[in-house]
């Protein structure tokens, strides 16, 4: 965690310095409606570490899962979680609701 | 309905699977009925607990709460089934000398299996609060689908503990001088998967280097959502993309364990007299 905000603000510092071409988020959000992932398609940088946010804006908590990323998380309804993946090479890479397994998502990574 | 009875199922058979085997490695140990009940029912007390905490947890140690405290209970699982191991290769031939010699006093008997007890509630502890919360989602949606929600659920935890019954029954029959040399495996097994996954939680936390997001992908071969593959993962922690991080973790759990059994565990061998008096089978009737 610590590690992460650190190299966060320094890619940020980075940026400022050397270019304001770096429009990169290093964060992107992905919400839960009504059993979707919304985008359920998010594309996400080779080579970088990514914080999803997933909110959950259903009335159940939802557990955020994918295997290829191993990654599972409960989100409580009507909370925000972090879950930080990379860095990834380039591929698809599914995650579902394992509450609700036919919600379902990819990650892109380009 | 029957959603909810797969998802109940899916989340119990974990929990299930581990009873039956602890259930089976602790055969002839008098009270064992009672140290794996107390650990069911404290299992499910704190599942209950965690289920109810679950937002408090989720936001504790900067939002990775929940991962550190998995890995904990995971982590804690193996130390203890690890441990009982170790103290069940110290003893597993004086019961089964003990279970020959009928009527004989069980001299391991007298020992708590506290350990045991231990590790099958974290086991519950962990895959109950996931049920509970998804129980409980459920029903906060309140679509008026209670009946059908208790329902599922009743019929996902029977179909589960039939998993855990039927893995019991199995083992049970192996005759006894072989049956602790197979649960000790098996155990064995179970806690490098436990430390595999504990693994991956640190991994997501990002308290621990992937080493190597995917070392392997079998998921063509058996995907980790497929029965076989969630049986498989239960038991010997099959994944079928693992980090590197996870075999590390998996292999050196095997091999601590392991060796620790050799080391420490290596019980004096039983004067042959013992054995050579026993004239009844060995096969042990289910349930004792």
């Amino acid at each position: 965690m610590r590690l992460t905000r650190t190299s966060a603000l320094l890619v940020m510092l980075v940026a400022v310095a050397v270019a304001p071409a770096f429009a990169d988020e290093p964060a992107v959000t992905i919400a839960i409606r009504d059993h979707q992932f919304v985008p359920s398609e998010v594309q996400i940088r080779a080579n970088a570490k990514v914080e999803l946010i997933i909110r959950n804006e259903q009335t159940t908590p939802a557990e955020f899962e994918s295997t290829s990323l191993h990654r599972e998380k409960v989100v409580a309804p009507g909370k925000a979680a972090s879950v930080f993946v990379g860095p990834l090479k380039p591929g698809r890479y599914d995650f579902f609701d394992d509450f609700h397994p036919a919600t379902r998502g990819v990650l892109v990574v380009q | 309905m029957l959603a909810t009875a797969i998802i109940v199922f899916r989340e119990v058979l974990e929990a299930a699977l581990i009873v039956g085997i602890v259930l089976a490695a602790s055969q002839g140990v008098p009270r064992r009925g009672f140290w794996v009940g107390s650990g069911i029912a404290g299992g499910i007390l704190g599942a209950v607990v965690v289920a109810g905490f679950a937002e408090t947890l989720a936001a504790a140690m900067a939002g990775v709460g929940q991962e550190v405290f998995n890995a904990a209970i995971l982590f804690a699982a193996v130390a203890m089934l690890g441990w009982h191991n170790i103290w069940m290769r110290r003893h597993a031939s004086e019961l089964a000398a003990a279970a020959n010699r009928l009527g004989a006093a069980v001299r391991a008997g007298s020992q708590p299996l506290w350990a045991l007890a231990f590790a099958v509630g974290l086991a519950v502890l962990r895959e109950g609060s996931e049920v509970v919360l998804f129980l409980y989602g459920i029903a906060a949606a309140g679509d008026g689908s209670a009946g059908a929600m208790t329902l599922g659920g009743a019929l996902g935890l029977a179909a589960g503990v039939a998993a855990g019954a039927g893995i019991y029954f199995g083992l049970v029959r192996i005759p006894m001088r072989h049956l602790f040399a197979v649960t000790s495996w098996l155990i064995l097994l179970l806690a490098a998967g436990m430390a595999s996954q504990g693994a991956a939680f640190l991994l997501q936390a990002d308290l621990l280097p992937p080493l190597g997001q995917t070392v392997w992908d079998t998921s063509f071969l058996l995907a980790d959502q497929s029965l076989t593959g969630r049986i498989l993962h239960a038991l010997i922690g099959y994944t079928a993309q693992p980090a590197g991080i996870q075999l590390v973790f998996y292999l050196a759990t095997l091999l601590i364990i392991g060796s620790l059994m050799r080391l420490i565990g290596g019980a004096p061998r039983p004067a042959r007299s013992t054995g050579a008096t026993a004239t009844h089978p060995t096969r042990l009737q289910p349930g004792e």
